[in-house]
């Protein structure tokens, strides 16, 4: 399960021919490696069937419809590496959505930056809550946040009562983030994964994020290996909820009409399917944020996919699910056949 | 989910002991005790604040409206103990209600209907129950990947369209109670499965051995437990107890849409949670279970009467959500800040971490 983390014992010294064995080894440690095949032999398919389907304004759809699943599903990512879930992404979504979006309304003329940081904040406070919790308090993340969940909700729901923000409150700028592009491609999407490159080369480059990898491998082993778990969790919670909450603003760009049920009924559930089907272990210590987010391309390009191909609206769900099982039952398989590869060549090396 | 810091070992002896009370100071302690005073309050509570709380209707209604989570709570409750979760109950509730709507649709009989409603509550949890156990894969994956799948095939299975004309000698279900009484027939039935888990669970070695499993399955496993047959079983347990809460739900609402139940994993997570039992699996007591009924449906229910927004009564159950998972730690988390403390004092940065949260 741990593929990413550590590099594995290699053999100290390899024989010639084994550059050529090195690479497919390397291609096949790339946890991401089987999703992407999944994504382009599901696109391949696709538009061969239907060559509307890669077709720019349908790739732009899509991407702008993932893009808030993705983004959030880096903050879950980085709560699920240390082997902890956050369930209330959802509510906080909703939650942010509502009240950054209604900002508009209230403050006439705000910037649209800080609504986004708004957003953020409010993603924070909820976050750190969160983190506070798990970390201090020791307590089990997933009773700690699907209670936020239903608290958030709640607050939501007295907060929000019978009202909305309409379309027409919003400014044209803020409207205009869904649609606006470059070169063909979303601002929206681009913007997305610059914040989950960042978190990848965070993640794999600072001593911090790979501690996080640590101590979801490990929790005792990183306590004892003197790494500040609590301080690590509380973080990765907070960015989570932050994250969560920008996705809220988001949403609010592309929705437009924002009331409780903003982020839909299962956003969390999704999220953390997308993060799993990325190759994320769900008991923490190995995945990445590029994995989470092309997982959740990958779950984005289905939906509109069966779309194109006329398949009804109603098999998404059922295929999603099904993919899931498939993507976690493969990746226990190929670790399983993995580590009896690795256990016999050290045998036979007589390390 | 978490690592098992509160799972020490002392805490594991500790795991209920069934029926046997012992000494009664250490009772008083328990969860499920502070959870009845919480229930006798929510009771009074609405009592004081509203004059319909105990008449019939409104026991009715209350019963009618969480019937079904509470049916749903008894196998999750089981498959929290013994270490697993399974997040498709409300799925499996959807898929069998489109199951019923459609073959009903099609003018089969009842009982043919039923019978098929039964297997499909079969077949679901067996599919979960192998995967987790003769696979291996972690059982929250799995059942959030059969959660999609199970109400995607209520999608395929009934499209948009509703189905509502089901015969009145089943939608009663919804007006009326059992025998005349305003106990709603939702209600007698979890009664009587509450006392039928109880009896399981407390005093059976099958129901000892999903606690020892919960605590430690390779314990188990090499004390001769048959923990993956025990934990496939539970699995098509709770597929058959959802696909019945399905029915019920159907019939009371006289409507087979592909959204019915839709979220309500959750909830049925949270009562059991509320009721004591250890996420962490090898705690927790149906007593306790049949507590967070009480206190989910009370709570959800007073705030309906006291013309407060009722869809926030969503707050007081996460509250008491976090309190049940607090309060049963406070020792330890008393004991971990006064070390923590006197760290600080000592000012001995030299000093490890090593005792801090570990016994």
């Amino acid at each position: 399960m741990s593929t990413t983390l550590a590099p594995p014992r290699e053999p100290p010294e390899a024989p010639a021919d084994v550059s050529s064995r090195r690479l497919t080894e390397r291609v096949f440690r790339i946890r991401e490696s089987g999703i992407i095949a999944v994504l382009a032999l599901f696109v391949l398919i696709t538009a061969i069937i239907q060559p509307r389907f890669v077709s720019s304004s349908n790739i732009q759809f899509i991407l702008v419809n993932t893009a808030v699943y993705a983004l959030v599903a880096l903050g879950e990512t980085m709560v699920i590496i240390t082997r902890n879930v956050d369930l209330s992404v959802q509510s906080v979504l909703a939650l942010s959505a509502y009240l950054s979006a209604g900002l508009f309304g209230h403050v006439h003329g705000i910037p649209i930056p800080v609504v986004f940081l708004v957003g953020f904040g409010i993603g924070v406070v909820f976050g750190a809550a969160n983190g506070l919790m798990v970390s201090l308090g020791r307590v089990p993340s997933l009773v700690v946040t699907l209670a936020t969940l239903y608290i958030i909700q709640g607050i939501d729901i007295l907060i929000v009562g019978g009202n909305e923000v309409v379309a027409s409150s919003l400014p044209a700028g803020f409207v205009a983030i869904p649609n606006a592009t470059v070169f063909g491609i979303p601002w929206e999407a681009i913007g997305v994964a610059a914040a989950i490159g960042v978190g990848a080369y965070y993640l794999r480059s600072f001593r911090s994020g790979r501690e996080l990898y640590a101590i979801g491998s490990n929790p005792e082993g990183a306590q004892l290996a003197g790494i500040p778990v609590a301080k690590r969790v509380f973080v990765a919670f907070t960015l989570c909820g932050g994250i969560a909450g920008l996705g809220g603003v988001l949403w609010a760009a592309e929705y437009q009409t924002i009331n409780t049920s903003a982020g839909g009924n299962n956003f969390s559930l999704i999220v953390i399917a997308s993060v799993v089907v990325g190759g994320v272990a769900i008991f923490g210590g190995s995945g990445t944020p590029v994995g989470a987010a092309i997982g959740a391309l990958l779950l984005g390009t289905i939906n509109v996919a069966l779309d194109v191909l006329g398949i009804s609206d109603f098999w998404d769900q059922a295929i999603a699910g099904f993919l899931l099982l498939v993507a976690i039952t493969l990746d226990r398989l190929i670790s399983l056949r993995l580590a009896a590869a690795l256990r016999k060549r050290s045998a036979r090396d007589g390390t | 989910m978490e690592p098992d810091r509160d799972m020490s070992l002392a805490a594991t002896v500790d795991a209920p002991p069934g029926w046997r009370s012992r000494i009664p100071a250490r009772n008083m302690l328990r969860w499920e005790t502070g959870l009845a005073v919480v229930v006798v309050a929510i009771g009074v509570l609405g009592v004081t604040t509203s004059s319909e709380f105990l008449t019939g209707t409104n026991l009715f209604n209350l019963g009618l409206q969480s019937g079904e989570i509470a049916i749903m709570a008894l196998p999750m409750a089981l498959i929290i103990i013994s270490g697993e979760i399974d997040l498709s109950v409300a799925s499996i509730m959807g898929m069998a209600s489109a199951v019923l709507g459609y073959l009903f649709g099609k003018g089969w009989p009842m009982p043919a209907v039923f019978v098929v409603v039964l297997l499909v509550g079969i077949l679901a949890g067996a599919i979960n129950g192998l995967l987790v156990t003769r696979v291996g894969l972690p059982s929250l994956a799995v059942t959030i990947g059969t959660l999609g799948l199970y109400r995607g095939v209520a999608n395929i299975i009934l499209g948009p369209n509703t189905i509502s004309n089901f015969p009145t000698a089943y939608t009663n279900i919804g007006v009326n109670g059992v025998f005349g009484t305003n106990l709603s027939f939702s209600a007698a039935i979890f009664i009587v499965l509450a006392v039928i888990f109880g009896v399981v669970l407390h005093f059976t070695p099958a129901g000892r051995s999903i606690y020892a499993m919960g605590a430690s399955p390779e314990a188990a496993t090499f004390a001769g437990i048959r923990v993956k047959r025990i934990k496939t079983l539970l699995y098509i347990t709770s597929g058959v107890i959802c696909s019945l809460a399905g029915v019920l739900l159907t019939f009371r609402l006289s409507t087979a849409v592909n959204t019915n139940g839709l979220g309500l994993e959750l909830d049925v997570v949270a009562v059991v949670l509320l009721g004591g039992v250890s996420i962490f699996g090898g705690k927790g007591t149906i007593a306790g279970v049949v507590l967070g009924v009480l206190a989910f449906a009370g709570i959800s229910n007073a705030l309906l009467l006291t013309n407060f927004n009722q869809e926030a009564a969503s707050i007081p159950v996460g509250i008491l959500l976090l309190i049940s998972v607090f309060v049963p730690n406070m020792a330890q988390l008393t004991r971990r800040l006064r070390d923590a403390i006197a760290r600080r004092s000592r000012s001995a940065p030299s000093a490890p971490a090593i005792g801090a949260g570990h016994d």
